[in-house]
C-alpha cells in the first residue's frame, strides 16, 4: 500500500495515509462523520456506531476501519442519517437525559448530535431506568443518568492519565459505570488535573460546583452544529 | 369530589386566562343562596421532591422550571437559596445589580402580560361582555394602540432576560454566588433604545388602571372586598424593594405584625396548612393561627406594607393609591390592578437607573466562601412573596426543598374573594350566566394567580359550569373554551 493514496468520500477525493482510519481522514479533509465514542488521542473504540459509513457498500465504523485506497465510501447519505438518528434516539431513551437542567447543555456532544441530525423527539419509549450518581468526591461528580457508555472516561484514564479510575460493570442494559474502588468515587485516585475530566461527551462526568459559569451564547454548540469546525477545514 | 346533596353545587373547571389549571365549586344552599365556594388546585407535580439528590448548583436551572410567566422568579430566588452553599452571601456590585436588572425586566414583562393580555378585556369590555369579543383579540381589534404597547413592553422586558440570563424563558445567567455574564455597552444601548416609550407606555397603563378603578369604585369595592393581613419583603429603611429585604407582615389596618425578620426565620413566623380537596397549601401567620392568620401578598400586599418607594414616579402614584384607604391599607381585590401598574411603573424606573449604572458592565461576577449547608432565599415575584429553602448533604447533594409560591400564600384571600363574588352574581339566580362565571373569574384574575407555580401543574384551559338541583341532577350546563 502506498504511503498516500486517495478514496472517494460523497463523491470527494479524499487523501489519507497508510493506517489512517476513514474518519481521520475525512476530518484532514474537512469532511464530518459524526461519531460520540470517538476522541482524538485514544485508541479507536468502535463502541458507539454512530460513525458508520459504507465503504464499498459494507456497513463499517469508520473510525476503526482503515482507509483503503480506492474505495468509495458514504457518509451523509439519508440511509446513514436516519440509522444515526435512530441510535442517538436509543441513547435518549436509555438514559435519563433531561437537557433542560443539565449543566452539558449547549456542550453536550449528545445533544448537538440530536440537533445536527434532527431529532426532534425519540420514537421508543423511555426506559426510565433507575441510575445512581456518586457524589462522594469533593470536587468532582458522576451522574450515571447521563452516562452513554462510550468509555472515553475508562479509555482516558488508562491511557492517558494512567490511571485506571473508571471501568463497567454488568451487562446488557444493567451495565454501568464502576470506580475503582470498593464503593465511593471518593476512594480513588481521580483528581481535578486528570485528563478524563475532560473526556466525557456528555454531562455524566464533571466537576463540582462549575455548572452553567458559561453564558448561553458563549457555549460550544450554540451559534454553530457540532462539526463545523471540521467543515471549515475543507479545502 | 363528593355533591353534596341537599344543596346544589356549580362547578367552573377550569379557570381561564390564569396561568395553571384550576377549578371553582360554587355550593347552594335549597333557597338558591350560595352556602360555599372553592378554588381547587387539581394537578400535582411534585417538585419538591423529585429534585432531592440533584446537586444544588443546578436548582437555579432546574425549578426556574415550576412556570413558563415568571421563570426568573424561582431562578432568582434558588439563585439567592444556593448562594451561601458556595460562601457568596454579599455578591460584587455587577452580580447584584445584573440579578436586579433581570428581576426588573421580569417585573415589567409579567405585569404587562397580566394587564394587557389577561386583564384588559375585562376591564375594557365589562364582565358580561360578548366572550366573542372579550379576549386579547378583540382587544386588539378594539384598541390597536394599546394592544401594541402590551406586547412591545412585554417584548421589551423579555429582551432585558435575554440580555441577562441568556434566554427569554429558563435562562441560566444567575449561578451560586453571582452571575455568568455582565451587560455589555452595546447591550445596554439596545436596551436604552426604546426606554422612553417604555416608560411613556407605563404612566398609561398606570393612568388607565387608576381611571378604571376610580371610575368604577363604587361596584368595585364591593367586589371581592374582605379585610385581610398583608405580606412582603421590604428593605431595612421600609422601601419597597422587589429583590432582597427582611420580612414584614401588617394587620387589616396596617399596624405592624412583624417587621425585619431574617429570611432564614421564615418558618418561625409562617406555617403552611393543608386540606384535603386541594393540592394547594394554605399557609399563615404562625403568631395568628390559621383562623385569622391567612395574609394576601402580591402588588397590593407590597403598596400597602411598604413605607415607600424609591422611585419618584411610582411613590407618587403610591401615595394617591393609599388615599384610598383613609388611613387603612386598601382592601378591595380589584385592587390589585391599579397596585400592578405602580410596579410596573417602579420596575421601569429602576431600569432606567441600573442602564445607567457603570457596575453592569462590571467583571467581578462570583463570590465564594465558607460553605454553608443550607440556605433560604426570599424574592418578591410578581405574584407575591416567594420562598426557596434548600438543605445539602456533604456531599452537595439536595436532601431538602420547600417552595412556599407567591399564588400559595394567595389561595386563602382568592376562597374568599370567590366566596364574596359567587354570593353577588349567583345568589338565587335560577339561571347560570356566562357573565356571572366570568365575574367569579374577573376576580380570581385580579390575583393573577399563577396555579402551575404554586402547585407545579399543567394544564388545559377549556371552563366547565354545571347547574345541579337539590338532588344532584345536572339542570343546566355551559362549556367555553380558552379565551
Amino acid at each position: 500500500m502506498p504511503d498516500t493514496f486517495t478514496f472517494l468520500m460523497d463523491g470527494r477525493s479524499v487523501v489519507a495515509t497508510a493506517g489512517q482510519s476513514i474518519l481521520e481522514a475525512a476530518e484532514a479533509g474537512g469532511i464530518y462523520v459524526p461519531r460520540l465514542c470517538h476522541k482524538p488521542g485514544l485508541v479507536p473504540w468502535g463502541a458507539c456506531r454512530i460513525c458508520t459509513v459504507r465503504m464499498n457498500d459494507r456497513p463499517c465504523a469508520a473510525c476503526t476501519q482503515p482507509a483503503v485506497p480506492g474505495s468509495v465510501v458514504e457518509n451523509d447519505t439519508e440511509e446513514l442519517r436516519a440509522y444515526r438518528r435512530t441510535l442517538v434516539e436509543m441513547l435518549f431513551v436509555e438514559g435519563n437525559h433531561f437537557c433542560m437542567l443539565c449543566e452539558k447543555s449547549g456542550n453536550c456532544e449528545l445533544q448537538a448530535l440530536a440537533y445536527r441530525l434532527g431529532v426532534t423527539a425519540p420514537r421508543a419509549p423511555y426506559f426510565f431506568q433507575a441510575r445512581d450518581i456518586d457524589a462522594s468526591h469533593p470536587d468532582i461528580i458522576l451522574d450515571r443518568n447521563r452516562c452513554i457508555q462510550c468509555a472515553r472516561c475508562i479509555r482516558t484514564s488508562k491511557d492517558l492519565d494512567g490511571k485506571n479510575v473508571f471501568g463497567f460493570l454488568g451487562r446488557g442494559t444493567a451495565k454501568r459505570i464502576g470506580v475503582n474502588a470498593r464503593v465511593r468515587l471518593r476512594d480513588t485516585e481521580v483528581d481535578l488535573t486528570d485528563l478524563s475530566l475532560d473526556a466525557c461527551p456528555v454531562g455524566a462526568l464533571l466537576r463540582k460546583r462549575e455548572g452553567f459559569r458559561v453564558p448561553v451564547g458563549d457555549r460550544l454548540y450554540d451559534l454553530e452544529p457540532i462539526g463545523s469546525d471540521i467543515e471549515r477545514n475543507s479545502p | 369530589m363528593a355533591t353534596d346533596q341537599a344543596s346544589t353545587r356549580i362547578v367552573i373547571e377550569p379557570v381561564t386566562r390564569v396561568e395553571g389549571h384550576g377549578k371553582v365549586t360554587i355550593h347552594l344552599d335549597e333557597a338558591g343562596q350560595v352556602r360555599e365556594a372553592r378554588l381547587h388546585i387539581v394537578e400535582f407535580r411534585g417538585f419538591e421532591r423529585f429534585i432531592q439528590g440533584r446537586p444544588f448548583w443546578e436548582m437555579p436551572v432546574a425549578v426556574q422550571r415550576l412556570c413558563g410567566i415568571c421563570p426568573v422568579s424561582h431562578h432568582l430566588c434558588a439563585a439567592k437559596a444556593v448562594d451561601p452553599m458556595v460562601g457568596g452571601r454579599t455578591l460584587t456590585p455587577t452580580a447584584e445589580k445584573v440579578r436586579r436588572l433581570m428581576h426588573h425586566g421580569q417585573f415589567f414583562q409579567s405585569h404587562a402580560l397580566h394587564f394587557f393580555h389577561l386583564a384588559s378585556p375585562d376591564l375594557l369590555f365589562g364582565f358580561d361582555a360578548e366572550p366573542a369579543t372579550r379576549n386579547v383579540i378583540g382587544v386588539a381589534m378594539k384598541h390597536p394602540e394599546l394592544a401594541r404597547q402590551g406586547i412591545l413592553m412585554r417584548k421589551y422586558g423579555q429582551e432585558i432576560i435575554r440580555i441577562t440570563a441568556g434566554k427569554k424563558i429558563h435562562g441560566t445567567g444567575a449561578i451560586p454566588g453571582g452571575v455568568n455574564k455582565n451587560v455589555t455597552t452595546a447591550e445596554r444601548d439596545e436596551l436604552l433604545d426604546g426606554y422612553d416609550h417604555m416608560l411613556r407606555w407605563s404612566r398609561d397603563a398606570l393612568s388607565l388602571a387608576r381611571r378604571y378603578t376610580l371610575d368604577h369604585l363604587a361596584e368595585l369595592s364591593e367586589f371581592g372586598s374582605f379585610d385581610s393581613n398583608f405580606l412582603c419583603i421590604v428593605r431595612d429603611d421600609g422601601a419597597l424593594d422587589l429583590y432582597d429585604g427582611k420580612l414584614r407582615a401588617i394587620d387589616p389596618d396596617g399596624r405592624l405584625l412583624f417587621d425585619q425578620i431574617d429570611n432564614d426565620r421564615y418558618l418561625d413566623h409562617i406555617v403552611e396548612g393543608v386540606r384535603p380537596w386541594s393540592y394547594m397549601k394554605f399557609p399563615f401567620l404562625r403568631s395568628l393561627g390559621p383562623d385569622t392568620g391567612w395574609y394576601r401578598v402580591g402588588p397590593l400586599a407590597r403598596i400597602n406594607a411598604c413605607t415607600y418607594i424609591d422611585t419618584p414616579e411610582a411613590e407618587a402614584a403610591r401615595r394617591e393609591f393609599m388615599a384610598l384607604g383613609n388611613g387603612r391599607p386598601v382592601h378591595f381585590s380589584m385592587a390589585y390592578h391599579w397596585a400592578r401598574m405602580i410596579e410596573a411603573l417602579h420596575a421601569i424606573e429602576k431600569i432606567g437607573e441600573l442602564l445607567h449604572d457603570p457596575d453592569l458592565q462590571g467583571d467581578d461576577l462570583c463570590v465564594t466562601g465558607p460553605r454553608a449547608r443550607e440556605g433560604v432565599g426570599v424574592i418578591e415575584a410578581p405574584r407575591g412573596t416567594l420562598f426557596h429553602h434548600y438543605r445539602v448533604n456533604e456531599d452537595d447533594q439536595v436532601t431538602l426543598c420547600n417552595l412556599i409560591v407567591s399564588t400559595t400564600s394567595n389561595n386563602e384571600p382568592m376562597n374568599r374573594a370567590v366566596t364574596d363574588v359567587a354570593r353577588r352574581v349567583m345568589g338565587g339566580q335560577p339561571v347560570i350566566t356566562e357573565g356571572m362565571m366570568n365575574a367569579v373569574e374577573v376576580v380570581i384574575r385580579a390575583y393573577d394567580p399563577c396555579l402551575s407555580c404554586a402547585t407545579h401543574a399543567i394544564g388545559r384551559m377549556p371552563l366547565v359550569v354545571e347547574l345541579f338541583d337539590h338532588e344532584g341532577r345536572t339542570v343546566d350546563r355551559r362549556i367555553k373554551n380558552s379565551c
